[in-house]
């Protein structure tokens, strides 16, 4: 058996799902609108980056929560603590493979990164399992109750990593090959791990992608977020759906807290919870369940919240809350809306 | 009645404080087509989310092919061979017309001759194979809604007044293609409120009120009796064409 093919050519307009260029385009304006407010070429580039870096670490943790508020209609304000959690992980490799960190090879390097990748994805997804399970499961339907019950797991699991790891900041280092800066031109630099990051964050979009638009599990999410009850009408199980986005969000957010903490090269259990408001706003301005408006909403904030730290750093604290504004003024339901939301 | 594929009995339904459904009790015969006619708000859409499972039913019991439904969950009363047509459609607008009917096709991939007789039903879906649901118009995306029931061979099929705010020209293709259903031996209980559309298609008529069925008997006897329609309905169906 294979899928029937399309009909004829003529008569289909294929990939006609228009894509909206809008965001994409002021995106892209705002960047450039900023290289005469910064002045010098060089300094816009090494800001860019840096946002490009921060806004793929942003997407990378609040792409699992817009699933999980598309599909299920759930607050979890949790997600956060998936975050911090996911970097404290990887201080399971990062101490007793300190060799690797500090050895010039790169292979050790990179070798020692991915395992803390993979070790606290590992962790970071079963234990969201357990947090669908134990906290948000009975408060489905209950927004109140979702708020209440998934801050209060958030206090809960931050005060346990007090008494796992202490209370005081841990340092980190960054593998040495992926320390210090390379030059992209004549007085142009940018730093190693922040391109690393914007790597590891475009490979996550593209894996989404292919996910969401080329497996049966991407279409069901897709349709999930659209329209859970006729989702369940067709015969699917939507819970058992949602548990595995939920188990995905939160490993991906665990991956959020290696790169995070990497980037920080500090660890506190209040990590998470720091850049939780940060999701909101990428989430909320993309559009709730929108993976697209996940992902340009993330490099919006990101690039914004960079040029005004540079430009006027005392307008940086709210730069983001004004964007959310601006943009909810535009576009009441976020620059990528779906349908049903 | 030993040919009964459906059958309600003294199903009650609350939405909220609200009491619905007021004591069902409706037996839909295998094969056919079974109309659901009554004013709005007398409990049509409810009987239909009732029997799916998408809203819970307080009281009584809904059999569907021998076996008790009334407790399953959704998705399993759909896997026992029951298809849903909602009122508002429900498509995925931002899924194209192929993947809306990969997703309703749950035994496995899209085969040629399924949708040749998709196609042959709704010629416009061939034409918009590649382009976003949520860009048809609102026959073609009703069409889409029914094709979805359609993809896959299915017991029973739930349709939701699938006319209601249609252009009479697709509502006439809308009933050729019902019946062409009906000559393949589907049995469909359709809520309608198109008179002359319910009339042409049903060999057995239900007339709801106030949350209970009030007359359960043969189309052609409702049709023919004048008395009967104004009784249960305040209007003759010769004056709704």
């Amino acid at each position: 058996m294979t899928d029937a093919a399309a009909p004829g050519k003529e008569e289909v307009r294929v990939g006609a799902a228009p894509i909206d260029w809008i965001p994409i385009v002021l995106t892209a304006t705002v960047a450039l609108a900023a290289l005469p407010l910064v002045g010098s070429f060089s300094t816009w580039v090494t800001l860019t980056v840096a946002g490009l870096a921060m806004g793929m670490m942003i997407f990378i943790m609040a792409s699992g929560l817009t699933l999980v508020f598309g599909l299920m209609d759930v607050i979890n304000f949790g997600h956060g603590v998936f975050i911090s959690v996911g970097a404290y992980v990887s201080l399971l490799v990062l101490w007793p493979l300190s060799g690797w960190v500090n050895s010039p090879s790169v292979a050790l390097n990179v070798g020692v990164f991915l395992l803390c990748i993979l070790l606290s994805m590992a962790a970071t997804g079963l234990f969201g399992w357990a947090f669908e399970r134990v906290i948000v499961r009975p408060v489905y339907g209950q927004h109140l109750k979702q708020i209440l019950v998934t801050m209060g797991g958030l206090i809960v699991v931050e005060q346990l990593i007090h008494v796992f790891w202490g209370p005081s900041p841990i340092t980190i280092a960054l593998p040495e090959s992926f320390r210090g800066a390379i030059a992209l031109g004549p007085g142009m630099v940018a730093e190693r791990y922040r391109l690393i990051a914007v790597a590891v964050g475009l490979v996550v979009l593209i894996a989404m992608l292919v996910i969401l638009n080329r497996t049966r599990i991407g279409l069901l999410v897709r349709a999930g977020v659209e329209n859970p009850e006729m989702v369940e009408a067709l015969g699917y199980h939507i819970r058992r759906l949602f548990v595995g986005v939920f188990v995905a969000g939160s490993a991906l957010a665990g991956l959020g807290g290696v790169l995070w903490g990497f980037y920080q090269q500090t660890l506190t259990a209040g990590m998470g919870l720091q850049v939780l408001v940060l999701i909101f706003i990428v989430v909320i301005i993309g559009g709730l369940g929108s993976i697209g408006g996940c992902f340009i909403g993330s490099l919006l904030v990101a690039l914004v919240a960079n040029y005004t730290a540079f430009l006027e750093p005392k307008i940086a604290l709210v730069s983001n809350i004004g964007l959310m504004l601006i943009v909810l003024l535009w576009r009441p339901r976020g620059l990528y809306p779906v349908a049903g939301h | 009645m030993s040919d009964a594929l459906l059958t309600l009995e003294g199903v009650h339904t609350h939405i909220g404080r609200y009491h619905i459904l007021q004591g069902v009790d409706l037996v839909v015969p295998r094969g056919g087509f079974t109309i659901l006619l009554g004013r709005n708000g007398a409990g049509k859409t409810t009987t239909l989310r009732t029997i799916m499972g998408l809203w819970r039913a307080s009281q009584g019991t809904i059999r569907f092919a021998g076996a008790d439904v009334t407790a399953r969950p959704t998705p399993d009363i759909a896997s026992a061979g029951i298809a849903y047509v909602p009122e508002n459609m429900s498509i995925f607008s931002g899924l194209t017309v192929r993947e809306n009917l990969v997703l309703a096709a749950r035994a496995g991939p899209l085969q040629a001759g399924k949708l040749e007789r998709i196609f042959s039903l709704f010629p416009a879906l061939e034409r918009f194979y590649g382009l976003a649901a949520g860009a048809l118009s609102g026959g073609q995306k009703q069409m889409l809604s029914i094709a979805r029931a359609l993809i896959e061979p299915r017991d029973l099929i739930l349709i939701d007044e699938p006319t209601k705010g249609l252009a009479p020209a697709i509502v006439t293709n809308m009933i050729r293609a019902f019946r062409e259903v009906k000559k393949a031996g589907a049995t469909v209980l359709l809520v309608e409120q198109n008179f002359m559309a319910a009339r042409m298609l049903g060999d057995t008529v239900a007339v709801m009120d106030d949350g209970r069925i009030v007359h359960h008997g043969a189309m052609a006897e409702l049709a023919a009796d004048h008395a009967l329609q104004h009784r249960l309905l305040g209007l003759h169906l010769d004056t709704h064409q």
